[in-house]
């Protein structure tokens, strides 16, 4: 060997592969304002489609005159419900096995309803025409609280459903009812409260809030008459499954509609669904013959696609005087608007929120969720969330304090107690999940460490003391939580979307210069799949990660996938792309066994390429490899070096984390100020540890959000209240906190990589740190559960309603 | 509707001279997005808040989407298209957020750049919480701001050819 | 005119939930309607635009109040006269013991002023927890004072320094006093052929104490309730007090009872629980976002008391 060969790891490290922090090729564009968003999209011809809506919760429509709008010049079409009806389209299908309607059919069900879509030449002549279209509309009994949906004389808000008393998920209890779920043995269950030394018992609410991305959901549709293809441009995190449901209900055929998710700003949920703007836009193309654009503004984006959370659940505990947990109860009343939008596996109403036993040994629980219809926005999103998992987490979690609080014992040392052992995995939860696998007790005990968790508590003591003593107004609270999460869907016998399995996909191309191009069936948001999926592609087959593009979002091009939410995209896509790899490295070695003439059981892979056993001397790199596949295949192989897989996850993967938050808070004002938040995740096998990072900070951010204040609000005649950046909280870097970020690594034993997903983590596993640091403040003083949002006034509440404030 | 006339304007932008004529209500966002297609700015709330639209008008950090095209006659303005080095090469600004991982979505950031940009011009060494209140008129959704912080910091140093200096963690 | 920003829950407040049911069901927020827009270079030429025009022109400054306004076509003016043309409306001096603002004077230019920073520090002070650094680049002294929203700082702070403003009209210039100024939520003294030119405020003696104390939810929002402390000491007493409370009523709020409490005293425990209960009895909040009535009339005082402890400790004397 001479000076220049590079060494193992020179070559290593110029491949930029997994584990490295390599810096993100998608901020090359980005920060010179080269992105392509959709908004960014100009078609030649292109018309604009806006929205007139309802300023009523609930209102029967009894006349809509689009005279005096028609009259404005550059005005072309306004459509109603029933133009729609002409296409079969007034109303369509929901992922939650509802309908819903797309624009008003003689009535509306939420205020900002979609009642009619004016199409003009430019978005100001639009939205000139908006004021004139005359509406109107009868006024309708408004229900806005989900606790009074089944009560006998609840106002119908669905006379559609009239005398259906089986829904998509059996028997409908009465006419605002949507669903039962019954997970869990309830008569084991019942028999462990009954033998309980302890029992707690608390209603704890999640808010309804909203993902709100900075780029709203927005479109371009485009239909071209003359070869009869459509083509639709938008923010879709799932573009196959757009494309799909696209033909089902255009009938147009699949191949002949292309959809393209270009450059995505945010999703964390909102744009997984179908909104009535897309089909509206691709009616209003069909219609004119033009392309039709649709952009969503704020408001609209706040007040009708697409809420999270919403959920009311009833949690109990039985356990042992020793804090053994022995059964876990919960009911929950989803509150899903007027139409169940939700979006989630199909078979799966309440989401995975049967993962609700969390990181605990339960010997017996059972769940039941009863979902029901109101007077507002249809949705009910993962927002950043994997199904209901961050309602599951917080309800737990939640729980959890409240049960070490009865027992007079340290929440940490509680949760320490009931830890799955790492011995029990893979582990059968009684809810029904077989947990991959995990070590929560090392995690725990990191967390605890670095934090100094038992002088915190010393100096929370003293500070009460204090407080009591009347020496200070200021209080301090400590947030625990230890959140498993269940994410990767996900295996076909548990997850379809209307009937498509929730595989997912990756093709490999190895060109003969040796550079590759890639595609997948998922669609980053700004998770960075464009570095983070070459670094797969490059410790795989040794190419460096630079000579590895990326492409996703085309359905053209990109292998049929289920898209990015979830966390799904490590867990499934990632996993695909490993085992393309792997096809591709196996055909090589076969190449690479013909070029040095030894059997292929005679090589061994080293970083970059193959080597003969015992003579390293010998070998050929990948680029040599890829040239020989196109220039000179062994004999009888087929050339090229290509290669395409289907993953279908034999199980889901558990990542979980251990989270602190240290919270100081002014009883006078109510406001709290988060001292340190400390967050240590195990997601398995980490890809690249800067997009890690950067993923919890901002799931940290949204969790701190939800949790202090973020809601989407209704007054009783179901005005949705403060839809719009000053009232809708959102932190800026100066209310912000700053984040401390560790792990611990237990790779999932399933997956080819090992790797978990972490994408979600922070927001599941955040919001419930923020609320139990609160709670733990005000315990001292005799509270069991303040419900969230903790925006100052709420705690200034709860410390009054304590007599706080003397 | 009443037949308003379109009324002539003209500015230099990103050292180009450029002239239209336009309605006075569209909206300054508006024509650099629609009639200069320049697209880096973006829109992400239309009420002043979130910052995407940030431009700079004569030196100052200006929200695009709450000015009349017809208010900026006369003004230089600089966008995220012109951020960039002369030879092409990314500036300070762009290159400290691609190091410090400062953005994933991207959509906030040519705004948070085109801020941070006249911020360093006004405060060439800030602190920390100079950086923070001075990009607080800028919303971001994926980073939780702390690598934005970095991203400035960096920019900074470089800028002052001083070594920068990654905060413990 | 131009203040700040605008909010739903202001609109709720102004007119009721309503405004969400306006004809044809509006919930766009994007884009403002026609108008003919005037740029004179002259306080005259703009004055005569305004009076020929009537009800049917509006003036704009920063526009932070007033564009948002317009997109959501809440205002609809036929002709928008932009003042910002008009050079003479820019500008800070002193003249014998008052300091005189023009109105298109930006909240980034009172942050910037020497002067202003050595002898009225309040305004600094006031001026950082407005909205945020973009807005405050556009957003001006005039407008925020003229528009009469609640929800703007500045209103309260010149009723604190009892500061007067200029108005000028087709008859030419009238001078009236911030603590009169305010009639209701956007209705205040301007008659609409009048433009707010200047804003006066007699110069405090060196040494005062002073203190604006804001609780919001975060940048860029308005007060849940703030409060403007200016007051002096002397020999451990405290002899001139000012106070004024922020966005909790429908105007700014002069606390004159309070002031007088607590001026003569020395800021004892009994005077400060007497102030501040002086103080609340004055607030009339709405509900909203920011929380109930109750506790945004709790937190005025809790921000006059944080207020006048703070203008203490800086005062001389």
């Amino acid at each position: 060997m001479n000076d220049m060969t590079p060494t193992r790891e020179q070559r290593e490290a110029a491949l930029e592969g997994m584990g490295c922090k390599r810096k993100r090729v998608e901020d090359i564009r980005f920060t010179q304002g080269k992105g392509q968003y959709v908004d960014d999209l100009k078609l030649p011809g292109m018309v604009f489609g806006d929205f007139v809506r309802s300023p009523y919760a609930h209102a029967k429509i009894t006349k809509i005159d689009a005279t005096e709008a028609l009259k404005i010049p550059g005005v072309i079409a306004v459509l109603t419900a029933e133009d729609l009806k002409g296409v079969n389209l007034a109303w369509m299908p929901t992922l939650a096995g509802d309908v819903q309607m797309v624009l008003a059919d003689g009535k509306v069900l939420y205020q900002n309803q979609e009642v009619a879509f004016v199409v003009a030449e430019n978005r100001y002549i639009a939205d000139d025409a908006i004021q004139v279209v005359e509406v109107e509309y009868e006024e309708l009994p408004v229900l806005t609280d989900p606790f009074k949906s089944m009560d006998p004389d609840a106002p119908v808000l669905r006379p559609d459903l009239e005398g259906k008393t089986e829904g998509a998920h059996g028997p409908r209890k009465h006419h605002n009812h949507i669903f039962t779920w019954e997970v869990g043995d309830k008569d084991e269950t019942a028999k462990a409260f009954s033998e309980a030394d302890v029992t707690i018992k608390e209603l704890i609410s999640y808010h309804r809030t909203h993902p709100s991305p900075l780029e709203t959901c927005q479109c371009v549709a485009s239909m071209d008459k003359v070869t009869g293809e459509l083509s639709v441009w938008g923010t879709f995190q799932a573009p196959h499954v757009i494309r799909t449901v696209a033909s089902l209900l255009s009938t147009i055929p699949e191949h002949k509609i292309h959809v393209i998710a270009p450059d995505i700003g945010g999703g964390f949920g909102n744009k997984v669904g179908a909104y009535p703007g897309y089909i509206c836009a691709i009616v209003a193309t069909i219609v004119t013959g033009v392309p039709v654009k649709w952009v969503e503004d704020r408001m609209e984006n706040l007040s009708t696609t697409s809420f999270a959370r919403d959920y009311h659940m009833t949690a109990e505990i039985a356990a042992k005087n020793d804090g053994t947990v022995t059964g876990l109860k919960v009911h929950v009343l989803a509150d899903h608007g007027g139409f169940d939008a939700c979006a989630d596996p199909s078979k799966w109403p309440a989401g995975f929120f049967n993962i609700v036993t969390g990181s605990y040994d339960f010997p017996a629980a059972h769940l039941a969720v009863d979902g029901v219809y109101t007077n507002k926005a249809p949705g009910g999103v993962a927002y950043r969330c994997s199904f209901r998992v961050t309602e599951a987490a917080y309800c737990i979690e939640r729980a959890m304090d409240i049960l070490a609080q009865k027992l007079g014992m340290d929440p940490a040392d509680l949760r320490m107690k009931n830890f799955v052992k790492p011995e029990q995995f893979p582990y059968q939860s009684a809810l029904g999940w077989e947990y991959d696998s995990g070590d929560y007790h090392t995690a725990m005990q990191k967390a605890m460490d670095t934090l100094g968790y038992r002088e915190l508590r010393a100096e929370q003591k003293a500070k009460q003391e204090a407080f009591q003593r009347g020496e200070t107004r200021e209080i301090m609270g400590i947030g625990i939580s230890f959140f498993t999460e269940i994410v990767g869907a996900g295996p076909s016998k548990n997850c379809d979307i209307l009937g498509v399995a929730m595989f997912d996909s990756a093709e490999i191309r190895v060109h003969p210069t040796g550079s590759v191009i890639s595609r997948m069936g998922t669609k980053s948001q700004g998770q960075g799949h464009e570095t983070t999926w070459a670094q797969i592609i490059a410790t795989e087959i040794g190419i460096p990660a630079a000579d590895i593009m990326v492409e996703e979002g085309n359905t053209d091009t990109a292998p049929y996938g289920l898209g990015t939410y979830g966390s799904r995209s490590t867990p499934v896509a990632g996993a695909a792309i490993a085992l393309a790899a792997r096809k591709i490295r196996n055909k090589a070695q076969m190449i690479a066994a013909h070029m040095l003439e030894v059997s292929e059981y005679d090589l061994e892979w080293d970083i970059d390429g193959f080597q003969v056993k015992g003579n390293p001397q010998a070998r050929k790199s990948m680029k040599e490899i890829a040239w020989a596949a196109y220039h000179a295949p062994p004999p009888g192989m087929e050339p090229g070096l290509e290669a395409v897989s289907y993953y279908d996850p034999p199980n889901m993967t558990y990542p979980f984390g251990a989270y602190f938050c240290v919270m100081d808070i002014d009883v006078d004002t109510g406001v709290a100020k988060t001292r340190r938040f400390y967050a240590l995740d195990d997601c398995g096998t980490r890809i690249n540890p800067m997009i890690i990072e950067g993923q919890v900070h901002g799931g940290l951010t949204e969790a701190f959000a939800i949790a202090m204040g973020q809601e989407i609000r209704y007054d009783e005649m179901g005005n949705v209240l403060g839809a719009s950046f000053m009232d809708f909280f959102l932190p800026t870097a100066v209310e912000t906190p700053h984040w401390e970020t560790d792990y611990t690594v237990t790779p999932s034993p399933h997956h080819p990589i090992g790797a978990k997903g972490v994408g979600e983590s922070p927001n599941v596993g955040g919001v419930p740190a923020f609320s139990n640091a609160v709670n733990d403040a005000f315990q001292f003083l005799g509270s069991t559960h303040i419900q969230m949002p903790h925006d100052a006034w709420r705690i200034w509440q709860a410390a009054k309603d304590l007599g706080a404030h003397g | 509707m009443s037949e308003i006339e379109q009324v002539p304007v003209s500015m230099t932008v990103n050292g180009k001279k450029v002239q239209r004529f336009v309605e006075p209500r569209t909206l300054l966002i508006h024509f650099l997005r629609e009639e200069l297609n320049l697209t880096g700015p973006h829109i992400g709330c239309e009420t002043s808040h979130c910052g995407a639209c940030t431009v700079e008008v004569d030196g100052m950090s200006v929200k695009s989407c709450t000015l009349f095209a017809v208010q900026a006659n006369g003004a230089e303005l600089t966008t995220i298209e012109g951020m960039a080095n002369a030879d092409g090469t990314l500036s300070a600004l762009q290159e400290g957020f691609r190091q410090m991982h400062g953005l994933q979505c991207g959509f906030c950031t040519p705004g948070m750049i085109l801020r941070a940009h006249t911020l360093l011009k006004e405060t060439p060494n800030p602190t920390e919480e100079e950086i923070r209140m001075g990009i607080s008129g800028n919303l971001c959704r994926c980073t939780g701001y702390q690598n934005i912080v970095k991203a400035i910091q960096y920019a900074a140093a470089k800028l002052n050819g001083t070594d920068f200096q990654e905060a413990a963690e | 005119m131009e203040g700040f920003e605008r909010d739903e829950t202001f609109l709720h407040r102004a007119f009721g939930p309503e405004i969400f049911r306006a004809e044809g069901g509006r919930s766009k927020d994007v884009i403002p309607g026609e108008f003919t827009y005037h740029r004179p270079a002259s306080v005259a030429e703009a004055v005569a635009i305004l009076a020929s025009h009537g009800d049917e022109a509006r003036p704009l400054s920063g526009g932070h109040s007033l564009i948002p306004m317009m997109k959501l076509r809440m205002a609809a003016p036929e002709h928008l006269v932009d003042l910002g043309g008009i050079a003479d409306l820019k500008g800070i001096d002193e003249d014998g013991g008052t300091i005189t603002i023009r109105a298109m004077t930006t909240q980034h230019e009172l942050i910037a002023s020497d002067l202003l920073a050595g002898k009225l520090p309040i305004i600094r002070e006031t001026s950082l927890l407005i909205a945020d650094p973009q807005i405050r680049y556009v957003g001006t002294l005039g407008g925020n004072v003229a528009n009469g929203d609640p929800g703007n700082d500045m209103p309260a702070l010149m009723q604190c320094l009892n500061a007067t403003y200029v108005l000028t009209g087709p008859d030419g210039e009238r001078d009236v006093a911030a603590r009169d100024f305010y009639e209701a939520a956007y209705f205040t003294a301007l008659a609409p052929e009048e433009i707010l030119t200047a804003v006066k405020i007699p110069v405090p003696p060196a040494g005062h104490g002073f203190a604006y104390e804001k609780l919001k939810r975060k940048v860029g929002d308005y007060a849940t309730a703030a409060a403007a402390v200016v007051l002096t000491k002397s020999g451990g007493t405290v002899a001139t007090c000012s106070i004024a409370l922020t966005n909790v009523a429908d105007t700014p709020l002069f606390a004159a009872d309070a002031s007088d409490i607590v001026a003569g005293s020395t800021l004892d425990d009994d005077t400060i629980k007497l102030a501040v209960a002086a103080a609340e009895a004055i607030t009339e909040p709405a509900s909203d976002g920011r929380g109930p009535a109750e506790y945004r009339t709790k937190m005025a005082g809790i921000m006059v008391r944080r207020a006048l402890a703070r203008a203490s400790e800086r005062a001389n004397g």
